[in-house]
């Protein structure tokens, strides 16, 4: 893998640098610490100028309308976008567009007219409805929200937890189990519009996140038309697997992101900050948390970088994303609090960003896929055969 | 879990509320909500600043209540949510101009 960026790279990247750093953080000075929405006006004026510099909606396929934007790109663009206060879980607080449920590329005709192309222009939300109270991290044995045919149409009974955006979605992707003895080949996917009779947000599921918060679902005799099918009939896990393995590596970048900008902050600080008449910089005790930072931010940026090339090679890249998703959740966690400590008090306030990377920081060890999940994923592929 | 604030509301006059974190609702003297609102990490005060300057703010609350909770820009949300589901709108007094999702609580 060449680590070199090319120029256009080297060029995108300085132009969404400067965006995070002359558009976002400035605004950020004047919000709540642990908001996740920028003020409409702002947020307006925002997407027209990534618009401008034709960066909206980056993970959009070109023939779909997206930018033509490399994987391996993107990933960078990806840790730049992280860079501020809200930068983990609202990256740019959502400027840059996104391109929904990827999962719906894959849908019919008729499912893109209705949910694809309203999510693409900015009309409609999804949400991806797959871990349930029963587990998240083996979602093919634990799923125990029920699907059964009934005419034209399946009807849905159970709930899930911990899914993200789902009170303020159109529609959403929900797993359910369609055939109870089949283990991971008797789930399905449906496309699940949220005002659907029998559809209910019951509660926020109030967490260490300060931004896109997680809802607890329920349904009742929720009644879909067989048309709302994604893919096939106990079909759906593998649905779910593509996307989980997509989604690490930009978690991962996220991480790195945020890590970048813990690590600059705190370089910019302990030249000036001065204890027992020397600045902290000349003490070897913050030297080493320095030096153990820039070895988390390149080791983390090195994994996810190679999982991004081969995935746009179109390589297997399930070890890699799963290697990238360890090492950056944890590297990052680490980056964080060592740059808390050199901070001192202030780094604990919310007069800084520290705090709330910390709390928010802590669960990307667990989202997408605990850390242990990683390793049995990693496990299993150099191991190989024996081990499944 | 509950969801609803389970406190009673209590004349603003006892107003014990300190510089902590959280969220609280006034009302008037038949106990209807006028204002959800939250103290945040840019709070001077915290909870006893922030319920005092919207009181003054609106003459007609004469109750208060509160909850401490460092998560309470989601636990904000959650009671907008919450007084939209049962009220069918939120308190005039509120001014949300974000995205609000959907609650139905049950």
């Amino acid at each position: 893998m060449d680590l070199q960026l090319s120029e256009e790279q080297q060029m995108i990247v300085g132009m969404v640098r400067r965006f995070v750093r002359e558009e976002i953080v400035p605004l950020e000075l004047n919000l709540d610490p642990d908001t996740d929405q920028l003020p409409p006006a702002d947020r307006e004026r925002l997407i027209v100028k990534t618009k401008a510099m034709g960066l909206y909606g980056l993970d959009i396929p070109p023939e779909y309308g997206g930018p033509e934007i490399d994987l391996v790109t993107r990933t960078l663009l990806a840790i730049e976008m992280a860079q501020h206060r809200a930068g983990l879980y609202s990256p740019c607080y959502g400027v840059f567009g996104g391109a929904g449920l990827a999962q719906l590329f894959e849908a019919t005709d008729d499912q893109k007219e209705r949910y694809l192309y309203p999510t693409l222009r900015g009309e409609k939300r999804g949400f991806f409805g797959l871990t349930e109270p029963s587990g998240g991290s083996d979602p093919a044995r634990a799923i125990q929200t029920r699907a059964v045919a009934d005419g034209d149409d399946w009807v849905i009974n159970g709930g899930k937890i911990f899914i993200s955006g789902a009170d303020k979605a159109d529609f959403g992707l929900v797993f359910a189990r369609t055939a109870s003895e089949k283990g991971r080949n008797g789930v399905t996917c449906f496309i699940v519009d949220t005002d659907t009779p029998g559809f209910h947000v019951r509660r926020i599921v109030h967490t260490l996140r300060s931004a896109n918060y997680a809802t607890e679902l329920q349904f009742d005799d929720m009644r879909v038309p067989a048309t709302n099918i994604l893919g096939q009939v106990n079909r759906g896990f593998a649905i779910a697997n593509d996307r989980l393995s997509r989604q690490r590596i930009p978690y991962a970048a996220g991480c790195i992101g945020v890590a970048v900008k813990a690590h600059e902050l705190a370089l910019e600080y302990v030249p000036q900050r001065e204890t027992f008449g020397a600045p902290l910089s000349s003490r070897q005790a913050i030297q080493w948390m320095l030096v153990d930072n820039e070895i988390d931010i390149q080791t983390s940026t090195w994994l996810v970088l190679d999982a991004a090339h081969k995935a746009q090679r179109g390589d297997s890249f399930r070890k890699e994303a799963a290697m990238a998703k360890l090492v950056g959740s944890e590297a990052g966690g680490r980056v964080v609090d060592r740059c808390m400590q050199m901070f001192g008090g202030y780094g604990v306030t919310k007069d800084f960003p520290f705090e709330r990377w910390y709390r928010e920081m802590r669960i990307r060890r667990i989202g997408e896929g605990p850390s242990e999940v990683q390793r049995h994923i990693i496990a299993r592929d150099i191991l190989g055969a024996s081990l499944r | 879990m509950r969801t609803r604030f389970d406190k009673p509301l209590r004349p603003l006059t006892e107003l014990d509320a300190q510089g902590h974190l959280g969220v609280f609702e006034l009302a008037d003297e038949n106990g209807q909500v006028l204002f959800i609102g939250y103290a945040g990490g840019k709070s001077l005060f915290g909870l006893k600043g922030e319920i005092q300057a919207a009181s003054k703010r609106l003459s007609a609350a004469t109750h208060f209540r509160y909850e401490i909770n460092t998560a309470y820009w989601t636990r904000y949300q959650e009671l907008l949510m919450l007084h939209k589901a049962d009220h069918g709108e939120l308190p005039a007094a509120v001014e949300f101009t974000g995205k609000l999702g959907r609650l139905s609580p049950g």
